[in-house]
């Protein structure tokens, strides 16, 4: 089937695709639901309604039937099944990706992997805990705790997203600066591919002849689908202090980040929000923040006590040389629960100020935060669209967040210009188009700019070797060559010069 | 430090052997050449390919050429008062960075700093068929692109050349210090089980009844440590050595294994060394390899050859019909002709 021209059906702006007139046939459908237990196996159009799209809702479109099945055996009977009738798989956790990965195709099913939810081992000796992929984020760090254990990818999502679509996205968080992403917190998978064939790879240490877990994680379900995941667990450090340092100006936060990196700090989150997420956050929540602030930084260290003291001391010193006129600081659990609370909740909290929002995802080296934020609040003035900025600045991810109204006609497309325009300053500045939030269908065009076609030729010989057919979620993470072109194919390899010539994507 | 790239003569090379079919062995300081299988093929030096792309210590990332010896890189890094962040294991001055990468072992620090593939955050290679690509990138966190870059790491070359890597670098600690306990070796697991929630270890080993372990972060707390611990001042050469596999127990001819097990695993075997806190144990044993194989997979662990005695056996198990022909697939998507380092990883690639 021609990725690009199921793309082309996909709705926007809710706007839903409809299935074809074309079924699937029947049967295919009749072995489908021989496969699936009684219940697993939704058609009708309310039922399906539900996964006609993730959590980035522009993008909709309505798959043809939703299969749910329980154990990893049927996984392996639907992929098996699918491929012999050439029928795209879109494969789902909790849908709460932000990049249209888990956007239903037209033509196909969603295969949701939220039954299979079932914590198979927790082994407090060895640290690891194996998953099934339904099993939810914090469900990891609920059931470990008694331990006095934790699993650290902490995304914002993560009361409802699960394991398996932490690692289709290779999910971070607000703890990976120090304790890493997803990918450094698998030690082994089981997986099926296109053809429904099972490999398991990685072991105790992860290590494998050829780091295929690497390749899985963050592939956006185009290379296999998950059924089991063994994953790290970390001792809960016995200290944990937060901090939060309030600034005049989002430059002098931007620059006290750049310079507690600078130094060679690496505290377990370091975050920063913006006036406007601020006064987003007091509202939604009723936190007060330290009157005046134009930006803040939250901090946290962790370890062990003579660490937390050491290592809170030198951060307060920097905050304080850089400008800061208030640090507070946070040791109980339930103080430090509220100082995180506004950030953990920006999200929704920006969300109130504006009918819509997007949020966007690029990486930067840190040292250009100050340089980058500067550009992006210009970028806000000229296309007259407010933008707040909440985001990992110790590891350089930036989430801008674009208030519009998708009811204004033209809006949207406003916002996507805004968004390119952001993406391609953090390819200026040496960085990345996403760094957490994946490709999907939302940055396709970005691909075009960050990578060359021969490197896009190897992503897709890649998909090929494990789906030879382009059966699993196709169309999304990797643009064709033909869609490059038409997106004005081109390329700013590490990008050290503005591209004048890049139109948008 | 020697700053040269030839970038363009490496691809030109490959892409003559790949038009060619023509296999060819990757050689950089040439530290490694025992490792794993005996490759096949007309040998292509990366060594003059060395240098630095790009370094800027604010960011604790470096960019740095195939060919650049670790020994140098390190001299660089550390006039900024900074080091790799993972323990990278050398083969005296002449190893590479390249070679590090390719082998993709990780030294002691293992359990506690990470391993080498945390470690690199992005390659630039000469894929199967000549052509310059480039993945990951400069920046920590990065999905955009299947991660071919970690899939170099361990990959004995037979997926790419090895241009240049971005890997992470880290603040050199304030001090270090080496203890040594007298325990038996269930004693001893209990007790790291115990540190290394709260203590800084950035090292564990156990050999001859002894358990060594290594502290490093900042003075007081290093000080600290060690009172909480116990036991004497250690040598800090039992780590390095650990780590590039010298001394008494590596030195000897014969077949030398790994296994990465479960830390708790029990453990019979003479003749070993444990590292990485239980989760690594070095084994000396000559004959049969499915003796050792099914050692590890009884501990639901995995077991690698690394040097000595016969280089037809692994360095992996081959894995089951179909995952094997997956991986023969991925190494058919980026070297389609299998030129680079034939017969390397497995006899038929």
């Amino acid at each position: 089937m021609p990725i690009e021209a199921t793309l082309g059906s996909i709705g926007r702006m809710n706007q839903t695709v409809e299935p074809s007139h074309h079924h699937l046939p029947a049967a295919f459908m009749r072995r489908l639901r021989r496969i699936l237990p009684a219940d697993g196996l939704l058609q009708k159009s309310t039922e399906v309604a539900a996964y006609e799209c993730d959590g980035l809702p522009v993008y909709r479109a309505r798959p043809r039937a939703v299969a749910l099945p329980r154990i990893a055996a049927e996984v392996g009977q639907v992929l098996a099944l699918c491929a012999e009738y050439q029928v795209p798989v879109v494969a789902r956790g909790a849908g709460t990706g932000l990049s249209g990965g888990a956007l239903p195709h037209p033509e196909g099913i969603v295969l949701s992997l939220a039954r299979m939810n079932r914590i198979l081992a927790l082994d407090p000796d060895n640290r690891t805990a194996r998953l099934e992929p339904g099993v939810r984020n914090l469900a990891v760090s609920e059931a470990a705790r008694s331990h006095g254990l934790f699993y650290a990818p902490d995304p914002s999502s993560q009361i409802a997203c699960t394991i398996g679509g932490n690692v289709a996205e290779n999910a971070g968080g607000v703890h990976c600066l120090k304790y890493g992403l997803t990918t450094h917190n698998i030690l082994a998978l089981k997986f099926f591919d296109a053809d429904g064939a099972l490999h398991e790879i990685g072991g105790p240490t992860g290590e494998w002849p050829l780091d295929l877990a690497a390749l899985l994680t963050g592939s956006e379900g185009l290379l296999g689908v998950v059924v089991e995941a063994t994953v790290r667990l970390w001792p809960k450090p016995p200290s944990t202090v937060a901090y939060l340092a309030a600034f005049r100006s989002l430059e002098a936060a931007a620059a006290s980040v750049s310079e507690v990196v600078a130094l060679g700090l690496v505290p377990a989150g370091l975050e920063l929000m913006d006036g406007l997420a601020l006064s987003a956050a007091q509202a939604y929540t009723g936190i007060a923040y330290p009157e005046g602030s134009a930006a803040v930084v939250l901090a946290e260290v962790d370890g062990d006590d003579l660490t937390v003291a050491l290592e809170g001391e030198r951060l307060r010193a920097i905050f304080t040389a850089q400008g800061a006129f208030a640090v507070e600081q946070a040791v109980s659990d339930e103080d430090r629960r509220r100082l995180w609370l506004g950030r953990k909740s920006a999200f929704p909290a920006v969300g109130r100020l504006a009918p819509d929002y997007y949020c966007m995802d690029g990486t930067i080296p840190r040292r250009s935060l100050v340089a980058v934020l500067t550009e992006i609040g210009e970028l806000s003035r000229r296309y007259g669209l407010p933008v707040a900025n909440v985001f990992h600045a110790g590891d350089g991810n930036l989430h801008p967040l674009i208030l519009y109204d998708a009811a204004i006609q033209g809006q949207l497309e406003q916002v996507e210009a805004l968004g390119a325009d952001i993406l391609r300053l953090c390819l200026v500045h040496g960085g990345t188009i996403s760094g957490e939030h994946g490709v999907g269908v939302e940055k396709l065009d970005g691909m075009c700019a960050q990578f060359t076609a021969a490197e896009l030729a190897t992503f897709h010989a890649l998909k090929s070797a494990f789906d030879p057919h382009h059966l699993l979620n196709p169309g999304k993470a990797v643009p064709t060559p033909a869609r490059c072109v038409e997106a004005g194919g081109m390329h700013v390899h590490g990008g050290h010069q503005p591209f004048p010539h890049l139109e948008r994507f | 430090m020697r700053d040269n790239d030839d970038t363009a003569l490496l691809a030109a090379a490959v892409r003559e052997a790949y038009e060619r079919a023509a296999p060819v062995e990757i050689i950089a300081g040439g530290t490694r050449r025992e490792f794993g299988r005996a490759p096949t093929g007309t040998p292509l030096s990366v060594a003059r390919h060395a240098g630095i792309v790009a370094y800027d210590p604010s960011e604790f990332v470096v960019t740095v050429r195939a060919g650049t010896p670790i020994t140098e890189l390190e001299e660089l890094l550390s006039q900024e008062g900074q080091v790799l962040t993972v323990d990278v294991p050398r083969f005296g001055a002449a190893s590479t960075i390249g070679g590090a990468v390719a082998v993709g072992l990780t030294g002691p620090g293992r359990p506690y700093t990470g391993a080498l593939r945390d470690a690199v955050l992005g390659a630039r290679i000469v894929s199967g068929t000549g052509e310059v690509v480039r993945f990951g990138g400069q920046v920590l966190k990065n999905v955009a692109g299947f991660d071919v870059s970690r899939l170099m790491v361990g990959a004995y070359g037979t997926l790419g050349l090895l241009l240049d890597v971005s890997v992470r670098t880290a603040r050199r600690p304030e001090a270090e210090e080496i203890v040594r306990l007298d325990r038996d070796w269930p004693t001893a697991r209990v007790a790291l089980r115990g540190w290394d929630s709260a203590l800084p270890l950035t090292g564990a080993c156990y050999a001859g009844g002894v358990l060594h372990v290594r502290l490093a972060g900042l003075a007081a707390r290093v000080a600290e440590a060690h009172r909480i611990m116990g036991g004497e001042i250690g040598d800090a050469a039992v780590f390095t050595d650990l780590r590039d596999l010298r001394g008494a127990f590596f030195d000897r001819p014969g077949d030398l294994w790994r296994l990465m097990v479960p830390p708790e695993s029990p453990w019979d075997p003479e003749d070993t060394v444990i590292d990485w806190a239980g989760a690594q144990r070095f084994w000396r044993v000559a004959g049969d390899a499915t003796v050792v194989y099914e050692l590890a997979a009884r501990l639901r662990g995995q077991a690698m050859r690394l040097f000595g005695g016969d280089r037809s056996v692994g360095p992996w198990a081959i894995p089951p019909p179909a995952t094997m022909a997956l991986m023969t697939r991925v190494k058919a998507a980026l070297d389609p002709r299998g030129i680079l380092n034939r017969g390397r990883l497995y006899p038929a690639w």
